[in-house]
């Protein structure tokens, strides 16, 4: 039962999400690189099911029903959560903290769950890998884990609203002026940039219902990242990667922009700073080309 | 929504309205970008109030759901609207706005608002209304209600018919399961639909996505 047992790794069950094993596989690859290389075991999670957030617009039950089974699949194999997904890691958050604080929101939902051999307890937490990377893994073993520092990198971040907002049910960070990614990027010997706006949202949950408004404030956020000078822009969410990378040849020729720029999950910087190859971080399966990244860091790499 | 429409008609009418506004396509001109073609503008939101429209137990109503408790506390500052994302590029949506109708008790108008389907959930302005009213969420309880009058925008019927055939809101095409395990990584877990279905039918979440809302 218990994993953590005989081993100085420590074991997270991995929750996937939807969007993640859809479309959005080098932020699974690189973080699952990076994560053994600091100790942290993964544990596959069977049975798991959405995290509710995508009918929440339809349903509030049904999503607290889901976010809720998913729970106490992680209580089941007595194992904390690690979520990629900050839409699927709010929500989890948010119903856990709300069903361990309720009694009568608790019996609610376990009066269906029943119905399926389930019922919350309240044993387990649940967290985004930048909450895993701050609270857990800790600044200090990340550098240490850093072989290649990225000094002659420059870098911006889009942390994506859910890691931090709303507030009191996420409680992560300062959705006003956020930090951990900023921290988390700086470790990795890149400079931070920042730029007019950085926490604003990019507006891909509306993407479904209409696309205009979200390549619009995509495009927006891309002037900003583009006249502050970053040469990449880091984020921690399969769908506002998608919004800037997947989309960014779409936004150029829509808004008769020139972009390039190449848009890294997290883990990839990380990973490059830890000295893995950009073949081990799918680098290639970014939209965006990322070879002017690749080639500074593998210059610094030559001229060691 | 025209309001000489006969009532009945009001519970179909949105929804095809809804499909019909948001069938978008690249290929649109650019002069077209910032305008949805939702059937309510701001202006007319508020205008020609009929005495019949008011509905004074809907703020009560939105009152009683996790989330809506502090609905009636707006004071109207505005904040919500004016730090709202999708705010800035749209000409209609205007979260303040559907606050303030909810609290005079338009509940058709706002039920019926194309735009209520626009939120972001980015919980901006729950986060920045001095007022603690949970934005979002009441944008959230007012799909929920217009949900159950039988609104349901398409996009929405598919993730959630999805979640239930798959287990996760998107059907993962075989050839990128395959090209999982070739790239490294571990097999997709397994997933349990059928505990979802029953799920979904005790709360009956299946016969809303069926639309018999
Ligand atoms: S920010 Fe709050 S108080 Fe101000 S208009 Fe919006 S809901 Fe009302
Ligand atoms: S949650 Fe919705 S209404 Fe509020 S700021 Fe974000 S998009 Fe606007």
């Amino acid at each position: 039962m218990d994993v953590n047992k005989d081993s100085n790794q420590k074991a997270w069950l991995l929750f996937l999400g939807c969007a993640v094993p859809y479309r959005v596989s080098s932020y699974e690859i690189s973080t699952r690189k990076v994560l053994a290389e600091l100790d942290i075991k993964l544990v596959e999670m069977p049975e798991y099911n959405c995290c509710g957030l995508p009918i929440d617009p339809i349903d509030h039950e049904m999503m607290l029903i889901l976010a809720a089974r998913n729970l106490t699949l992680a209580e089941e194999k007595g194992l904390n959560l690690v979520v990629l997904c900050p839409g699927c890691a709010g929500t989890l958050r948010k119903v856990n903290k709300k069903l361990k604080e309720s009694k009568m929101l608790r019996e609610k939902i376990n009066s269906y769950l029943k119905e399926t051999g389930r019922e919350f307890k309240g044993t387990i937490e649940a967290k985004h890998l930048l909450q895993l990377l701050i609270e857990d893994v800790g600044l200090e073993k990340i550098r240490s884990a850093v072989k290649k520092p990225l000094f002659n990198l420059q870098v911006s971040e889009h942390m994506g609203c859910h890691v931090t907002r709303p507030t009191g049910a996420v409680d992560f960070d300062n959705p006003e002026n956020p930090e951990a990614l900023k921290k988390l990027i700086e470790v990795t010997g890149a400079k931070y940039v920042d730029y007019i706006d950085k926490s604003a949202c990019c507006g891909a949950p509306i993407a479904g219902v209409n696309d205009k408004i979200p390549l619009q404030l995509t495009k927006e956020k891309l002037i900003h990242v583009k006249d502050a000078g970053a040469q990449a822009l880091i984020t921690v969410c399969p769908f506002c990667h998608m919004m800037f990378d997947t989309n960014q040849p779409r936004i150029e020729r829509m808004f008769n922009e020139t972009f390039k720029i190449p848009v890294l999950h997290y883990p990839q910087l990380l990973g490059l700073a830890m000295g893995f190859s950009s073949e081990e971080l799918n680098l290639k399966g970014l939209r965006v080309d990322p070879t002017p990244i690749i080639s500074q860091v593998s210059d610094r790499a030559e001229g060691k | 929504m025209s309001e000489s429409k006969p009532r009945q008609k009001e519970k179909v009418e949105p929804e095809r309205e809804f499909t019909k506004a948001t069938s978008t396509s690249s290929e649109e001109p650019l002069s077209d970008m910032t305008k949805d073609k939702t059937s309510e503008r701001r202006g007319s939101e508020t205008a020609s109030i009929k005495a019949h429209e008011f509905d004074p137990h809907f703020k009560h109503e939105i009152s009683n759901f996790h989330g809506g408790e502090k609905l009636k506390q707006c004071f109207q500052c505005g904040t919500c609207t004016s730090d709202c994302p999708i705010a800035r590029f749209s000409d209609s949506y205007r979260p303040r706005s559907l606050i303030r109708m909810a609290l005079l008790g338009l509940k058709d108008r706002v039920l019926s608002s194309d735009t209520l389907w626009l939120c972001a959930a980015c919980f901006t302005c729950t986060d920045r209304c001095p007022q603690d009213v949970e934005v979002a969420s009441v944008i959230r309880i007012f799909r929920n209600i217009a949900v159950k009058r039988g609104v349901i925008p398409q996009i929405f019927k598919e993730l959630g018919s999805n979640i239930l055939e798959n287990g996760i809101a998107y059907k993962i095409p075989e050839l990128r399961l395959k090209k999982r395990e070739q790239t490294g990584l571990p097999p997709l877990p397994k997933r349990n639909p059928k505990a979802l279905e029953k799920l979904a039918k005790e709360t009956g979440f299946l016969k809303k996505l069926k639309g018999s809302g």
